[in-house]
């Protein structure tokens, strides 16, 4: 073919093109309240989560019955809470820093440390509540800031980056502490015993903490931008966004969950232990918990409940474990299997494959 | 009056290496302006300079008349340019509303108020007339069609004024294509300049006012478009006359035996589709975005399962999967080659083997002991530094080159090509073309999908149609535009068998 005639088919594009029938527009859906409801329902990644711990809880409750346990009772239930509530908060946590592409493994080191911050600077003073709760935050803040300012300005992958702060947390306290130190005032204590009612005061502190990051997260400018981190930093730096700033505010977030699960364990074991928070293995076990609540692990997609629903399954496995006194090695072996395939199920539904073209 | 936009004697260097050696250009409010160039004329690094990704080491860029200084993009969107690259800054896991308000969530009571941001979104759609989807739709359920509305949508949302379109409609659909110009036009009524970027000269000469021509960073020439045609500008473009925009077709001895032959071939979008394609023969594939063809040839190949039906490489039944297809001698070039073609990160010698390296023993043995990855690159007369620079590296015409490079390593009998030329510069277009027919002529059976009416017309020895995942009919070498589309976007459903 010419040039000539390919410029003459040029000019008669527009007439072929209005004359030829395209495929009619789908009609808009004019959307109910319902309908978008549903929509929000099935966009959000946390609505099979929910629908999987309903499965795993009523599974334990036939086969505990069946051992001749009891489950569905007051006290087990909330005694699954109450063992939720450490691993929820810093979950919470690490959520934050999960969707926004980030990692966080030094929470367990940050935890141990916050709880011998926290009994050394209480020594048994009620008085000196108030000092240590600031010390402690603050702690939580630097720790944060440490750990992005690392991420984002050293360009140091976050995986190594919050190994590194936390060997360096690690390092410090085998240096400094033999075993556990300082003590918890008794007042202090209410927040690992106290009761309203039959509910723990701890659950409330959890309630707390997961409110709070849910309204960041779906309300604030803030949680806007992290989703939008995310799901790509390079579209959100392009659009504005001030991505380094945005990464290390997310890490602050979950340093400062890390803090407040220290002081409550502090709370529940009456003084500060450089051990307590890798022997609860909250490092992995958050970032466990978050993939199991439906966050993708690349960050930009998930959220805070669905982190919940996933600590709540790990809470209803231990819980069985235990009442049917499986042995702690091939508990393991059922977490992790778990843990594998509700991964691999999300990654069928999300189906991220190719996109669909000509 | 001065200009909506005016770019003067703007020079930038990377690594010591000018590539913009004092480059002008002025758009109009109300003027779609055409920026044509080969790969490497330097619109691509104007046009960042422009949105504030690179800051030009001298020059001024005037916007009313008023010199602005731009050293990211937020200052340029905020002094009205929006711009529009060929892969989109969207979130694909957020709504539509949430991507076009990143960043600038309208907040009430210090709370983002996400149903104001809905209705915004709601209404930008509607002025542009965009009905097919919402505010709440996930970008990652979205056409790249729609995409490219959310895209402008998002720049309006931005109050711009002076909007740059790269490439806008290299991923669309003759059809899609329509629809987006009628979009363009309704926002050049309302005075928005707009910098069109594209290699499809037909295009440009059916919705631009003005082009200006690029050569290696320096400004050849602004005309109306009336005062050019496709060859002069051509001329212009590559400094020489392109008479033979196509290589000859091939004759009818040099037309073979079936090399590929494909019966009954069903998946969830295709049905019952059989087809044939000989040795020395380029045989089109046509249909719209939808319409199955990219699905037809990943099922070919051995991509997607296939829910029945048999496809045959020179008499052999071919097993289930892409290594098969390879071992059976098939080669298939995606539609894109950054994503499916290429290893970016690794150096041009080892995407050249990266085939042939996954070949098994027993198919290696049918092809010589050495191969060569010099005389590779030279049969595709690919231009790199060295064999070690990386394909990420390279222009999109050359990565093209690379991926077909790496099929020839394993001289295959049968080649698919998906949209072989898309996002490649003019000069380079030519030179595959004249590589498939050489391939063709050598007794190689090619599939040529194309959403490229003139590369169908001008190159295809027969065309096939798609139409609903289905073949709707077969033409001619040289069919008319006219009748392809006839076929490819008839109303009625094709009856089984029809081709």
């Amino acid at each position: 073919m010419s040039v000539r005639e390919s410029q003459a088919e040029g000019t008669a594009v527009p007439q072929n093109g209005s004359a030829t029938k395209t495929p009619p527009p789908a009609p808009r859906r004019r959307t109910s309240a319902w309908a978008n409801t549903r929509t929000a329902l099935s966009n959000s990644p946390a609505t099979p989560v929910y629908g999987a711990l309903l499965g795993v809880f009523v599974l334990a409750w036939i086969i505990v019955t069946i051992d001749g346990g009891t489950f569905v009772t007051v006290d087990n239930i909330v005694g699954m809470l109450q063992r939720s509530v450490a691993l929820g908060i810093v979950s919470a946590g690490q959520t934050v820093v999960i969707l926004a592409g980030s990692l966080d493994l030094s929470v367990s080191y940050v935890i141990s440390l916050s709880s011998l911050l926290a009994a050394e600077t209480m020594e048994g003073q009620t008085s000196n509540m108030i000092p240590a709760i600031l010390a402690v935050l603050a702690l939580g803040v630097i720790v944060g800031l440490g750990n992005g300012l690392i991420i984002t300005k050293l360009r140091v992958n976050a995986f190594i980056a919050t190994l590194g702060t936390g060997l360096i947390i690690k390092g410090y306290m085998d240096d400094r502490y033999n075993g556990p130190a300082g003590s918890i005032p008794d007042t202090f204590e209410d927040l690992g015993y106290r009761r309203f009612g039959v509910i723990p005061l701890s659950v409330f502190l959890l309630l707390l903490v997961v409110v709070v990051i849910y309204l960041l997260l779906r309300y604030t400018r803030f949680g806007f931008r992290l989703y939008a981190v995310g799901g790509d930093e390079e579209v959100s730096r392009l659009s504005g966004v001030r991505t380094h700033r945005t990464i290390i505010a997310a890490h602050v977030v979950c340093s400062i969950c890390a803090v407040l699960t220290g002081l409550f364990l502090a709370s529940r074991l009456g003084s500060g232990t450089p051990t307590v928070g890798q022997e609860g293995g909250y490092d992995l076990e958050s970032i466990a918990a978050v993939v199991l609540g439906g966050t993708a692990l690349a960050g930009g997609r998930g959220g805070v409940l669905g982190t919940i629903g996933g600590v709540f399954i790990l809470a209803v496995l231990d819980n069985t474990f235990n009442q049917l006194e499986v042995n702690a090695f091939l508990k393991d072996v059922v977490r992790g299997f778990i843990i594998i395939a509700a991964v691999a199920v999300y990654a069928r539904r999300t189906g991220t494959g190719r996109r669909a073209t000509a | 009056m001065a200009p909506l936009l005016e770019m003067r004697e703007i020079r930038k260097s990377f690594l010591g290496v000018e590539v913009l050696h004092g480059v002008g250009l002025d758009c109009n409010a109300g003027e779609i302006h055409a920026v044509v160039g080969e790969n490497g004329a330097g619109k691509s690094t104007l046009m960042k300079v422009l949105a504030g990704v690179h800051a030009p080491d001298s020059g001024e860029v005037l916007i009313e008349g008023r010199p602005v200084h731009f050293s990211h993009p937020v200052q340029a969107q905020a002094a009205g340019v929006a711009i529009i690259f060929q892969e989109f800054n969207l979130l694909p896991d957020r709504t539509v509303a949430e991507n076009v308000f990143v960043n600038r969530e309208p907040t009430r009571r210090g709370l983002v108020d996400i149903r104001a941001m809905e209705r915004r979104t709601e209404e930008l759609l509607e002025e542009v007339g965009e009905v097919t989807f919402g505010p709440r739709t996930l970008v990652r359920n979205l056409s790249t069609a729609q995409q490219q509305v959310v895209e402008i949508v998002k720049a309006l949302s931005l109050d711009a004024r002076i909007l740059v379109l790269d490439e806008p409609t290299a991923a669309l659909a003759e059809h899609e294509v329509e629809v987006l110009f009628t979009l363009l036009r309704r926002l050049r009524e309302r005075g928005l300049g707009m910098l069109y970027i594209s290699h499809r000269l037909r295009e440009i000469f059916s919705i631009c006012d003005r082009i200006t021509v690029l050569k290696d960073g320096e400004h050849v020439a602004t005309l109306p478009v009336g005062e050019v045609d496709t060859g002069k500008l051509i001329s212009l473009m590559v400094g020489r006359e392109l008479d033979g925009y196509f290589p000859p077709r091939g004759t009818p001895e040099e037309v073979g035996d079936v090399r590929m032959k494909a019966t009954g071939v069903t998946t969830a979008l295709l049905h019952d589709i059989s087809l044939e394609v000989r040795a020395g023969e380029i045989v089109g594939l046509a249909g719209l975005q939808g319409s199955g063809r990219t699905e037809l040839a990943r099922a070919l190949f051995g991509a997607d399962p296939k829910l029945s039906g048999t496809v045959e490489v020179d008499g052999k039944r071919v097993g289930r999967s892409p290594r098969a297809g390879i071992n059976a001698g098939m080669g298939f070039i995606t539609e894109d080659r950054k994503l499916e073609g290429l290893a970016l990160a690794q150096p041009i010698r080892d995407n050249t083997l990266l085939a042939l390296r996954s070949l098994g023993g027993k198919q290696r043995r049918r092809l010589p002991n050495t191969v060569s990855v010099q005389e590779l690159a030279r049969s595709v007369e690919l231009r790199a530094r060295s064999l070690e620079q990386e394909a990420r590296f390279l222009s999109g015409g050359n990565q093209q080159k690379v991926v077909l490079a790496k099929w020839l390593a394993v001289q295959p009998g049968v080649l698919i090509f998906d949209e072989p030329t898309r996002g490649v510069d003019v000069g380079a277009k030519a030179g595959i073309h004249d590589l498939m027919r050489g391939l063709a002529r050598e007794g190689v059976a090619i599939l040529m999908i194309s959403s490229e009416m003139p590369e169908l017309i001008g190159l295809a020895d027969r065309i096939l149609v798609m139409r609903g995942g289905r073949l709707a009919g077969e033409l001619p070498a040289g069919a008319a535009e006219t009748e392809i589309m006839a076929l490819a976007a008839a109303d009625e459903p094709v009856e089984a068998g029809a081709a």
